[in-house]
């Protein structure tokens, strides 16, 4: 157990006051300053409040968008314009927002990668792991549903290629997707469900997030060693020794965030979508925004449209099964020999089907840099989504059970003088 | 680690190969120096003046820019004319409006009026230009891929038509637009076709091409150098507030043994 018991001390008359009927100041410094936190994290464990930043910078700028964005289908692509022109600082807000989205996603994919090799999704943070998921996908809808609002090309043929997938649904496919369009097509009625929806949904996030902070408190933070905490030798209380560190990371990440929005602002974003959208003319090529590439790849990697669907979707489930697939009982990939590099097979084959989906979806070979390599796209994208599939059904369990992992240190504290003892002795 | 090289170099390999996949035969712009781009780029004024007049007098006869005010001519960060040049340009030109009896009449110009397009509807301007429609151009620069240098290399690229090459009646062919052939007929013909005032240089056809791309890369980004001076100020503040946490995170750490 993390928790020790509560140490805060009311100092002055209002807060013992307080303290006895709503002790909310004792919660937020049992939870926020004092919580023990393992002394060894590496910055790899930022990005849990790199993302609390993000959500709240994409729910502030957001608030302030819509007040001036308008939701119609003739109006909402000169509004964004007019936010970007006429409203002081506007072009900053949207920059924020659009960016913030895309940065917003390279931080969480790290935060799930990050756990995916520490083990962070064993027992006992199981709960903890699946909640993470919840957000994940969350993400994902709000940044659909945001990505329809400006109504450019790309805003309008991606919401009408993604809500037709709902028509392979059997039997009531076509009855679903009209009731989610509002309308027989892709239109009006929408644009203004998808804006009242991409309101709404941040603010759910907000709410899994306490839940999952919640469970993060319960077991306490897993750590680069992927032991548990032994005793107090081995944390550090948070404040102020987290809150520093994390706040370094989170300025060095904001760097990269502001380089984007102030001087490179439209090189996440597709040149079609400055385009108003036209339901007459289909963009050449349809590509959803850089953090679905390769979700579209694996749903793409089949000719079956309700086949690809569950694919697509079972290559987030898997994730959800991993802690009951994953049978070793050694967390952190430190000391997994095998398992390691597996890891970074996975991540290979994750990029590789992120490339794929980001290619015109026929079955020409695929064309690196003018070279034509002699496989077909359509082939690469299935042989990628197969081994991708084999990586948590088949091989995390199967080296689970053979890997023979390397000797695990006995607390954190130890294995800490031990690297500092091998340090001094080579310096010496 | 071999696999994590492996890894970086196949990242940068793929990140690079997302911009060259499925361009067709299509010949690529050539890159073109702009006076904007980087952190300290600025737009030239004389060249944006210079472009503005390019657009008026050629470009505005078949386009319009509905999301560009007059006023917008005269703010800061923009070809920056003065009040009274601005009112005179709104004042040349018509737009439609409805007078006092109901009536559909044009009217000059005034500094809140938007570019107007020269056709009353899509279907005129259609039925005036073999059936395409000579888009808006208040954002151009940045709903084209590599805009300026595209746009550049189109405005420039009109070329006579090889003979192997089947022409649809109509069209002008032109290797950088997609299809290779553009129903926009060469805009920019003659070196001279726009005068300007003494101390500008030589109307060209590639100096009127540049400079008509610097003023639709103005009005389609009019805030880039408020942008880019605000960029430089929070990068110089971040990073100090960088530095100030690594050292109060590595003073705080130092007794810790971790
Ligand atoms: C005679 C009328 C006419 C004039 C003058 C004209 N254009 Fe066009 N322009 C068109 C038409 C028509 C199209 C649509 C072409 C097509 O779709 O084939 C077009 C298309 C374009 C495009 C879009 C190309 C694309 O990638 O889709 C740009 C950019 C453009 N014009 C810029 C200019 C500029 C800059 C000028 C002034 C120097 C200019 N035009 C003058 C008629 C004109
Ligand atoms: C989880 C947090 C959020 C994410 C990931 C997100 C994502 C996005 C994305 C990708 C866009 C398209 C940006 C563009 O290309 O222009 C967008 C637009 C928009 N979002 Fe959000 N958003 C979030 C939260 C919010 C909130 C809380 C609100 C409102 C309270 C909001 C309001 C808007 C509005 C009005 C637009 C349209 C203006 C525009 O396109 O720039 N967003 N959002």
């Amino acid at each position: 157990m993390a928790h020790g018991p509560s140490t805060y001390k009311p100092t002055n008359a209002f807060t013992r006051w307080l303290d006895s009927r709503l002790p909310i100041i004792r919660f937020l410094d049992d939870t926020m300053m004092q919580f023990p936190t393992p002394k060894n994290l590496n910055y790899w464990f930022t990005f849990g409040g790199i993302l609390m930043i993000m959500l709240v910078v994409q729910i502030i700028s957001g608030i302030v968008l819509a007040m001036h964005y308008v939701p119609h289908e003739t109006l909402a692509f000169d509004s964004v314009e007019r936010i970007m022109r006429d409203v002081n600082y506007g072009w900053l807000i949207r920059y924020i927002h659009s960016n913030g989205a895309s940065f917003f996603f390279i931080a969480v994919y790290l935060h799930i990668f990050r756990g995916l090799y520490y083990g962070s999704y064993k027992a006992p943070r199981e709960v903890l792991w699946l909640l993470g998921i919840v957000i994940y996908l969350l993400m994902m809808a709000t940044g659909f549903l945001g990505y329809t609002l400006p109504w450019g090309q790309m805003s309008f043929w991606g919401a009408t290629v993604i809500t037709n997938f709902f028509s392979a649904i059997p039997f009531v496919g076509e009855a679903i997707t009209q009731w989610l369009w509002g309308s027989f097509a892709v239109d009006n009625s929408t644009l203004q469900r998808f804006f009242s929806l991409h309101y709404l949904l941040p603010f759910v996030i907000a709410g899994v997030v306490i839940l999952h902070i919640w469970a993060l408190h319960v077991p306490g933070n897993n750590n680069p060693l992927g032991i548990d905490v032994k005793g107090p030798a081995d944390t550090v209380p948070f404040h102020p020794y987290y809150t520093t560190k994390d706040g370094f990371a989170i300025a060095v990440f904001l760097l990269f965030f502001c380089y984007f929005v102030f001087f490179n602002p439209n090189f996440l974003g597709h040149a079609d979508n400055y385009i108003p959208a036209n339901r007459l003319v289909t963009p050449a090529h349809i590509v959803p925004e850089w953090y679905y590439l390769p979700l579209y790849a694996v749903l793409r990697s089949v000719p079956d449209k309700l086949f690809g669907v569950i694919l697509m979707f079972g290559a987030i489930f898997v994730w959800a099964l991993l802690p009951w697939l994953d049978t070793s009982r050694v967390r952190s990939n430190k000391f997994r020999p095998i398992m390691r590099q597996l890891f970074w097979i996975l991540m290979f084959v994750i990029f590789i089907l992120g490339y794929l989906g980001a290619q015109t979806a026929d079955d020409s070979n695929l064309v690196f840099f003018g070279i034509e390599l002699p496989i077909g796209k359509l082939l690469l994208a299935q042989i990628f989504t197969i081994y991708y599939f084999l990586h948590f059904l088949v091989i995390t369990p199967l080296v689970g059970l053979l890997e023979t992992p390397h000797p695990v240190p006995e607390s954190i504290s130890k294995a800490v003088l031990a690297k500092k003892g091998a340090a001094s002795a080579a310096s010496a | 680690m071999k696999l994590k090289a492996l890894l970086a170099l196949a990242a940068g390999l793929a990140l690079a190969g997302v911009a060259y996949a499925a361009e067709g035969d299509v010949k690529h712009p050539e890159p073109q120096k702009w006076s904007w781009e980087g952190a300290f780029g600025k737009f030239d004024r004389q060249q944006l003046q210079r472009g503005y007049q390019v657009y008026k007098e050629v470009c505005a006869a078949c386009h319009a820019m509905h999301l560009v005010s007059f006023r917008n001519l005269s703010q800061p960060g923009g070809p920056e004319f003065s009040e009274a040049q601005m009112k005179a340009i709104a004042a040349s030109f018509q737009v439609p409006a409805i007078d006092d009896k109901g009536e559909v009449i044009q009217r000059a110009g005034i500094p809140a009026d938007r570019f107007p397009s020269p056709f009353p509807n899509e279907t005129a301007a259609r039925a005036a230009n073999n059936n395409a429609y000579p888009v808006d151009l208040s954002v151009i620069v940045k709903a084209r891929h590599d805009g300026a240098n595209y746009i550049y290399a189109l405005l420039t690229g009109y070329a006579d038509t090889p003979s192997e090459f089947q022409l649809l009646p109509g069209l002008n062919y032109n290797p950088y637009f997609p299809g290779k052939q553009i129903a926009m007929p060469a805009p920019l013909v003659s070196d001279g076709q726009v005068t300007w005032p003494e101390g500008n240089p030589p109307a060209t056809k590639e100096q009127m091409a540049r400079d008509v791309v610097a003023f639709l890369a103005w009005t389609a980004e009019p805030k880039l150098e408020e942008r880019k001076l605000m960029g430089v100020q929070v990068m110089i503040f971040l990073l100090g507030l960088s530095v100030l946490l690594y050292f109060a995170y590595k003073r705080l750490w130092r007794d810790v043994d971790h």
